[in-house]
């Protein structure tokens, strides 16, 4: 399984949810499964996925959101597992789809190998932590707490094709579905 | 109005009600301010440009956002605010301790003060570097339109002097 089938996957159990979409393959392999408005296609500023979701988590309490990141931007901003564990959004889901390589960039290692994402997650404080392959995600959404879940994958990029909507309207259609 | 209270006020009139940020010796007084106010919510930040997809999120959550920082914090969240903020057009407020201008002590400072006006520059940022409180409080007061009209974060630089 490589990240594409992952998030088709995610996408089988997403209802209502705001997602926040990783730089680069993922956000057009997700734009290229299930393009939606309730999806917000990060397409620079790598690292930062997980910090806009929990600004969108923190300011709007009464919606479900998830956070697609990966290995390689999970690592370079490591800080906002932090700031989120503190802040304790519990609408928020965060998975990190970890397939131990840039996939975007050329499919470089990471440091992911030598490294067990989850125990950092926990070490940092986090208690609702699970292997994609050990939940069922729906149910971990419904539950109300702030989640962290690890989806291991093979690396390996799809034939997605380049996200055709300018950022301006992404943001605009997804602030519209925020509002609804 | 002193100088803390000036940046205090400017921010309320410009109804800026969320703030992230890292502080600094010369933010002390505003952050208690804004501890203290609870129609602002505070986030702390490890590292400014976290800061900087917070805010990109909160803003689409309905806030009005604005970030606390020293100018080395601005140098730590460049690529963010060009490749997130102005590629998507969030607005966004920055108040900015700006060490390293005349009066510094501490060296480190200095590199990084004397090049963080020609960085806003280079990146096409509108700022300003208010001399007292009374345009301090009206430039921020300003601000959060000036930046919903331009697409672009407007940043606050207050030099040692200021204070």
């Amino acid at each position: 399984m490589q990240r594409k089938d992952a998030i088709k996957s995610i996408m089988n159990s997403i209802k209502d949810e705001f997602i926040i979409c990783n730089i680069g393959f993922p956000a057009r392999e997700l734009y290229d499964i299930a393009d939606r408005d309730k999806n917000f296609y990060m397409i620079g500023s790598m690292g930062l996925v997980s910090s806009i979701g929990l600004g969108i988590a923190l300011t709007k309490p009464n919606k479900k959101i998830v956070i697609i990141d990966g290995d390689g931007s999970f690592l370079m901003n490591l800080g906002s597992v932090i700031t989120t564990y503190v802040q304790n959004p519990k609408n928020l889901t965060w998975i990190v789809i970890n397939n131990q390589v840039y996939g975007s960039t050329g499919n470089q290692d990471t440091y992911a190998k030598y490294l067990n994402i989850k125990e950092i997650a926990k070490a940092v404080g986090f208690v609702h932590v699970y292997n994609y392959d050990d939940i069922n995600l729906r149910k971990v959404i419904d539950d109300n707490n702030l989640n962290f879940i690890e989806y291991n994958v093979s690396a390996g990029n799809s034939d997605a094709p380049i996200i055709n909507i300018n950022p301006i309207e992404i943001k605009k259609r997804f602030m519209k579905a925020l509002e609804e | 109005m002193d100088s803390t209270s000036a940046i205090y006020y400017g921010l309320k009139d410009a109804e800026i009600d969320f703030i992230v940020g890292v502080p600094c010796v010369n933010l002390t007084k505003l952050l208690e301010l804004i501890n203290d106010d609870e129609d602002i919510e505070y986030v702390p930040v490890t590292r400014e440009e976290e800061g900087i997809g917070i805010c990109a999120g909160a803003y689409m959550g309905g806030k009005k956002t604005a970030i606390l920082m020293q100018n080395s914090g601005l140098g730590n969240c460049i690529n963010a605010l060009k490749s997130l903020t102005e590629l998507y057009q969030f607005p966004l407020v920055m108040i900015i301790s700006h060490r390293g201008t005349e009066g510094e002590l501490i060296c480190g400072q200095i590199p990084m003060g004397k090049s963080t006006p020609n960085i806003l520059k280079s990146i096409d940022f509108p700022f300003f570097i208010p001399n007292n409180p009374k345009t301090a409080y009206n430039y921020i007061k300003g601000s959060w339109q000036l930046s919903e009209n331009e697409g672009k974060p407007v940043s606050i630089l207050l030099k040692i002097s200021y204070w």
